[in-house]
């Protein structure tokens, strides 16, 4: 309970996330990796299903990610893996289908552990600051795609669990 | 929300060095002049002063009228703004983390009642 999600800017281009999770790398890095367990919990707000989630993580693979509403709405991403050390680093392209930001971001995945518990550290680069602070200034909820307007109601009211129920709905 | 009052852009860009950092926590402790900002730092005073017109070119900070001195002062509002989004960018994935950390849970208990042969 207390894992507290950092979210910090670094230098002119990019947004840095930080959080402990009670596990050991190899658990969590199964769960940055594969679909069946990645459509689990990287979702938006309720109501948001992952019907396709795509992995081929190799070097120069793809991953395709789109997420569903209940009322049609849809949207998706994808990109290319351009380094991979299981379980401990991964670096992609990341591109929206609606290009909400101009151009690839790369995203960085690193994972240490310790007593058993694991740090992940997420870092995303835009390719200009401009980009950088359009993402956090319509973070997903507006970005992603026009049509979630309602969404910053849904996030800021968000009880913060669900897991379950969701994941089975899927 | 009013974001066109400021350049959010340059809010980061300005928050983004650590000396112009420590200069607003000084002013966070009440105003100050440009003398007094650039004595706790191995800086010269012109550069003291590139910095604090980075700052005050972001909204974060501004001049006091009394006119020999011209103490700066900390603006909380866009500070409090650049926090804000970032808040919300890290509440949606915060909510995100909340659903790995059961999974991951689920994931611990298959592992010990199967060993390492989970799937």
């Amino acid at each position: 309970m207390k894992n507290i999600l950092q979210v910090t800017t670094q230098g002119d281009r990019e947004i840095v996330m930080t959080r402990l999770f009670d596990a050991p790398r190899h658990l969590v890095f199964e769960a940055c990796s594969q679909p069946e367990l990645v459509r689990q919990w990287l979702l938006g707000p309720e109501g948001w299903s992952m019907p396709v989630c795509e992995i081929d993580m190799r070097v120069g693979g793809r991953y395709r990610y789109v997420w569903r509403h209940g009322d049609g709405r849809e949207m998706g991403m994808g990109g290319v893996y351009r380094e991979i050390v299981i379980p401990e680093r991964v670096v992609a392209t990341e591109k929206f289908d609606e290009a909400w930001y101009p151009g690839e971001a790369v995203g960085t995945l690193v994972l240490v552990e310790r007593d058993g518990k694991t740090t992940l550290t997420q870092s995303m680069l835009y390719d200009s600051r401009q980009t950088r602070d359009a993402v956090l200034k319509s973070p997903m909820e507006k970005g992603v795609a026009a049509s979630y307007d309602r969404l910053e109601t849904l996030v800021t009211s968000m009880p913060g669990q669900d897991a379950k129920r969701e994941s089975r709905a899927s | 929300m009013v974001l066109e009052s400021f350049n959010l852009d340059s809010v980061f860009a300005a928050l983004a060095d650590p000396t112009r950092r420590a200069i607003l926590a000084r002013l966070a402790a009440g105003e100050a002049s440009v003398n007094e900002l650039a004595e706790p730092f191995s800086v010269s005073q012109p550069a003291i002063s590139r910095h604090l017109k980075v700052l005050e070119r972001a909204g974060l900070i501004s001049r006091g009228r009394a006119a020999q001195r011209r103490p700066r002062r900390l603006e909380a509002k866009p500070l409090a703004e650049a926090a804000s989004w970032l808040e919300t960018y890290r509440k949606f994935w915060e909510m995100r983390f909340k659903r790995l950390d059961a999974l991951l849970d689920e994931m611990k208990l298959a592992e010990k009642s199967h060993g390492r042969n989970k799937r």
